[in-house]
């Protein structure tokens, strides 16, 4: 099998010489490794003040659009939930009622739209199935509260 | 005693008492960041200007925390134990020479509490009860793995506790003197002990890593095997003080290792510069902070590039490594200064 790193060393129960059993060439050079640490940079991004960079691909936080005279896009067709590979999509749909014109573009609407956010794998297949372009995943962070 | 030396005495003690509290505050903050800095981390940089206020959040969280005597526990002895652990930890501090004598008007105070004549021998007895608190403590919780915990450190203090008292005797061969002052007054130039008894200090440091049960020495609290060890029941400010004597033990013990084996507060090349005495005596006093400093750094290094010891690798260590090695330094010195003499 091909290794992997080239650092595998074959373990061994053979009887220790007398260098390794003074531990002390083994203590400095495990010294000179930590203070090369000591000095490299830091891996760690302090996330408030400094921000990875992403992806233009990135998805985040989904949102459900309005159309450009703020009425709700999304029809509650169900596709979205029937793509999900998580099953994270329920909704409950609702019919508009006259006067609500304004505020749904189509016929039906989504009275409850809720996504798991525990479930969710952030695939974008929902983005893919809408038919109506209501749901798309946003290059926003998901607050922690909300998964 | 007059007056005046009195009113000096009192006030040193407090400065000493504030300054080793105050280091041992940092050393823990100070740790964390070493440790992360050696593992590609940050550290704690949330509270205050680079997490500078973070041993205070530490303090206080340990003072807010809910104070738990188990039912089974000895009250008495539960309270003891980290009570002596503290104090031992406190008193060392005042055989060490932090600096020279200072000249105020014309009186000459000397900057060391007390000029013991058998001021390493107080060092020595001092650590030792050192030990009782832990055993105490870890006995008094009435729970296995605190027992554990305790007879690991008694067992592991005892036994370097010889090594290191052997390692001394070597350099009281050299010095000819028990006295802490007069130790760091012989090496005054470059006349440190370092250069005399490298084998000594070799074995008196990694005693001093044993004495003050940090790793790769830290058996009696290793988490993986005995939970917390010795400290295992206690919590709240009972739990904070021994984790505080730690560090305070820390910084004496870096204290110790200073005076005896680097010169204390001399400084090379300080004849030369011509100043006042009481200007020498404060530049030697921040030189002997910087070597404290330098130990506990190096405390902190082993500390995260080591991995534990085994229990039997320890005690195989200690005696059939480190008190022959003692031994065979005791015979070599002696044997120099016996044929030196002769001529």
């Amino acid at each position: 099998m091909e290794k992997l790193t080239n650092r595998s060393v074959v373990a061994s129960d053979k009887k220790m010489t007398f260098m390794e059993r003074i531990y002390v060439p083994a203590i400095l050079k495990g010294m000179s490794i930590t203070i090369t640490h000591f000095f490299k940079k830091k891996t760690t991004i302090n996330y408030p003040e400094e921000k990875r960079e992403f992806s233009k691909v990135y998805r985040g936080q989904h949102v459900l659009k309005r159309d450009d005279e703020g009425r709700e896009r999304c029809t509650a067709c169900g596709l979205c939930a029937v793509a999900c590979p998580a099953e994270a999509i329920t909704m409950v749909a609702a019919e508009r009622k006259p006067g609500e014109e304004h505020l749904y573009r189509e016929e039906k609407y989504a009275a409850i739209y809720e996504i798991n956010m525990l479930r969710c794998i952030y695939c974008g297949d929902c983005e893919d199935a809408c038919p109506k372009e209501a749901i798309f995943l946003t290059d926003r962070i998901v607050a922690s509260e909300l998964c | 005693m007059e007056l005046t030396t009195l009113l000096f005495k009192t006030i040193f003690l407090f400065i000493i008492l504030l300054v080793t509290l105050v280091v041992a505050m940092y050393s823990t903050y100070a740790e964390r960041k070493v440790a992360a800095f050696m593992q590609d981390r940050n550290g704690p940089n949330r509270a205050g200007p680079f997490g500078l206020l973070q041993p205070l959040a530490d303090g206080l969280k340990m003072f807010m925390k809910e104070e738990i005597i188990p039912l089974t526990a000895n009250k008495y002895l539960f309270i003891l134990g980290p009570s002596i652990a503290m104090t031992t930890a406190l008193l060392t501090g005042v055989v060490i020479p932090w600096g020279d004598t200072l000249t105020i008007g014309d009186h000459v105070y000397s900057l060391q509490m007390a000029d013991l004549n058998i001021g390493i021998l107080y060092v020595f007895a001092m650590v030792s009860i050192g030990v009782y608190g832990i055993m105490i403590g870890g006995w008094a919780s009435n729970n296995k793995y605190a027992l554990l915990g305790a007879i690991r450190a008694a067992s592991q203090m005892i036994s370097y506790e010889l090594a290191m008292g052997m390692s001394i005797i070597a350099l009281v061969l050299t010095t000819g003197s028990l006295s802490l002052h007069d130790i760091v007054a012989q090496q005054h130039g470059m006349h440190w002990n370092i250069f005399y008894q490298p084998l000594g200090f070799f074995i008196f440091l990694t005693c001093a890593f044993a004495e003050t049960n940090r790793a790769p020495f830290d058996l009696p609290e290793c988490e993986t095997e005995l939970i917390g060890g010795y400290h295992t029941e206690y919590s709240s400010m009972k739990l904070g003080f021994y984790l505080f004597a730690e560090y305070v033990n820390m910084f004496i013990s870096s204290a110790v290792i200073a005076t005896l084996y680097f010169g204390g507060y001399n400084m090379p090349f300080i004849d030369q510069l011509g100043l006042s005495s009481n200007a020498v005596t404060f530049i030697g006093m921040g030189f002997f902070f910087i070597k404290i400093f330098a130990f506990i750094f190096l405390f902190m290094w082993i500390r995260w590039t080591l991995p534990r010891f085994r229990y039997d690798q320890l005690m195989n260590m200690g005696w059939k490594g480190l008190i022959p090695l003692a031994i065979f330094n005791i015979l070599a010195t002696g044997a120099y200064y016996f044929f030196t003499s002769l001529k």
